[in-house]
């Protein structure tokens, strides 16, 4: 081997050892934080899960028929969300699916909870959104495994990694297009708010939010979507939920029961999307921004 | 007293304002000062006065600063040098070196704004965009939709008060963006070129509504127009605007019959003069020499050419131009009213 290529080869720069040290000291020092953490957001999942499971499947299937009913005004709709749910209910999964479901609407609402304000932040800053940019795009692109070892040690099995993952590999979706859609707001729109006296306040509350609604409701579903897809691999770390039957499957090469726990998981992705997709009440779409 | 005082103002856009400044006082041309300083020279050197209850049209082409200026006088865009004058609470505030606080009240009391491109809320209803200046203000929303409701009656839209925009044709939704900027009852009315973007025939309709609705509201009123047609209907005086500089002010008849440079010259060489002069403008004056008139049928400086030409019909014969006192002050006849049919820019 040459002396140039030996001598890179032989001197290795050490990042995972780094990485490895940083969360054993994190481990070391914030163990019982971080446990503390864990649990809370494990009992409050739970207590969500233990709520819903508590009420029986038609009575939820009615409601949740009737909730999709009550947003779209489409009876069929509310009869997909119907045969959807029996379905499930008739192969057996009633319970992972509601577990599943807490998860991915859980991890949804905190995406929201901190994506929309860092996304509003970004859409004022670009210096900041500059500097996010990078690191949303490690985000989605890093492989999730990667990142499930250092949360596994820091929470311990459970939900919580599985959620905390989950969390990190939504999360840019709705960053993204809350910024999009706050930097999409017509300049005259923002102009007009302004001669008329708003507030920088006002204007994101009255202007910027209200224009970019469409799109950032676009981002929550994507944050949805993202989070189902995380199902099976936060079921590898010991989170409840459809995932389960079908890491079981895989482990035990039972075809039968990889196919109907995977099909479930098909119909909560559509029945979730159909219902969370938003309409466009203004007609925003037909006239164009004027 | 006036209104609104544009005291030798400058805006400047992006690059260096104070590099670019100092170009213009050396004279220079915009595009040179944009190469040198990267800076675009929006107004230079604006001053007019608006007297309470006038209506004065900045006319000029795109590019000639017309926006640019109007937008002072809200604080929409920065002023680079000069002064701009609001008159509000018996006091002048001075919009360039105003805080944040005035600025607000300002906009939200005396000044509010009509745009090209109507900029209404998509998601709003009529009623909810004709209010949001008394909703950024705090009214409670019993006291803001009555409010409201009587705007739009004025703007003959009341019907339409639950609509959302879309559903609204061009001519309906500036009416809205009128009935807004009436809603919180400010003296001042900025409009930018409120009337452009729709056809002419609403065009002309929009006009006539504004002119009828000044007749009662007497409102002061900054217009922006690239139509010299519309500069004259509605204007009480004119300024026309090239290169960022403000080539005459004064009123529509003195910019057609005394056009200060040839830009100006030009650009009024095509108006119809049965539009905009008056009597006084036609007539050959009598120099303080009018004890031999010998005719009765007489008319004042103040009409119209068209009534003129109507009288002159009638009468056939000469007219005397008679002022408020009596006396003869001028005299048209057959050659006077051929004459200013036929005048072209000379």
């Amino acid at each position: 081997m040459d002396p140039i290529s030996g001598f890179i080869e032989n001197n290795k720069l050490t990042f995972g050892r780094y990485v490895k040290q940083f969360t054993e000291w994190l481990t070391d020092n914030f163990h019982r934080e971080f446990r503390a953490f864990s649990d809370g957001l494990a009992w409050i999942i739970e207590g969500v899960i233990d709520l819903l499971t508590a009420v029986p499947p038609i009575l939820l299937i009615a409601l949740v028929a009737g909730f999709a009913y009550w947003l779209h005004r489409s009876a069929k709709l509310a009869a997909g969300v119907v045969i959807g749910l029996l379905l499930i209910l008739n192969l057996g999964y009633w319970e992972p699916t509601i577990q599943t479901i807490a998860l991915v609407l859980f991890s949804t609402f905190m995406c929201i909870l901190i994506g929309v304000p860092i996304g509003i932040y970004a859409a004022h800053n670009p210096w900041f959104q500059s500097l996010i940019r990078p690191i949303l795009d490690l985000m989605q692109t890093i492989p999730t495994f990667v990142y499930l070892i250092p949360t596994l040690m820091l929470f311990g099995l459970g939900v919580v990694p599985g959620l905390i993952s989950t969390i990190i590999f939504a999360l840019p979706a709705p960053v993204r297009l809350t910024t999009l859609g706050v930097q999409s707001v017509p300049k005259q729109l923002l102009e007009a708010g302004t001669a008329f006296g708003a507030t920088r306040r006002q204007l994101l509350f009255k202007v910027e939010l209200p224009h970019a609604m469409p799109t950032i409701m676009a981002g929550v579903t994507q944050c949805i979507m993202l989070s189902l897809s995380m199902v099976v691999i936060a079921a590898l770390v010991g989170a409840d939920g459809l995932g389960k039957p079908v890491v079981r499957a895989l482990n035990t090469v039972n075809i039968a029961q990889g196919f109907e726990a995977g099909l479930a998981i098909v119909i909560v992705a559509i029945l979730m999307d159909r219902v969370m997709k938003q309409t466009d009440r203004d007609g925003r779409a037909k006239s164009g921004d004027s | 007293m006036a209104v609104v005082r544009f005291d030798h103002v400058d805006v400047v856009f992006g690059g260096q304002t104070a590099a670019a400044l100092a170009l213009v006082d050396q004279g220079l041309t915009r595009e040179e000062i944009l190469d040198q300083t990267g800076a675009v020279l929006g107004v230079h050197d604006a001053t007019i006065a608006i007297e309470e209850g006038e209506i004065c049209v900045l006319m000029g082409l795109s590019g000639s600063g017309k926006s640019s200026l109007l937008r002072c006088a809200n604080g929409l865009n920065q002023v680079a040098r000069g002064r701009v004058l609001v008159r509000h609470r018996d006091r002048e505030i001075d919009i360039a070196a105003a805080d944040e606080a005035t600025l607000r009240d300002l906009r939200m009391n005396r000044v509010s704004m009509v745009f090209q491109q109507f900029a209404l809320m998509p998601w709003r209803t009529i009623r909810e965009n004709v209010g949001l200046g008394l909703e950024l203000r705090g009214l409670a929303k019993g006291d803001r939709d009555r409010m409201v409701d009587e705007k739009l009656a004025l703007v003959r839209l009341d019907q339409w008060a639950d609509k959302h925009p879309h559903e609204l044709s061009g001519g309906m939704q500036q009416r809205v963006g009128l009935a807004r900027a009436l809603a919180t009852d400010a003296d001042i009315l900025l409009m930018d070129e409120p009337f452009s973007a729709l056809d002419p025939l609403i065009r002309e309709h929009l006009q006539d509504e504004l002119l009828e609705l000044q007749r009662n509201l007497k409102k002061t009123i900054i217009f922006v127009s690239h139509d010299l047609d519309e500069a004259l209907k509605i204007g009480t005086h004119i300024a026309i605007m090239e290169g960022g500089r403000i080539s005459q002010y004064g009123t529509p008849e003195e910019i057609v019959t005394q056009p200060a440079n040839d830009y100006v010259r030009a650009f009024v060489a095509n108006v119809n003069p049965l539009n905009v002069l008056k009597a006084a403008a036609l007539m050959k004056p009598l120099n303080g020499d009018g004890g031999g008139i010998a005719t009765t049928n007489t008319v004042t400086p103040e009409t119209s050419m068209r009534a003129v030409i109507d009288a002159y019909r009638d009468t056939g014969g000469p007219l005397a131009v008679v002022d408020s006192t009596g006396i003869p002050v001028g005299l048209i006849g057959e050659q006077e009213i051929i004459a200013a049919l036929a005048r072209r820019g000379d």
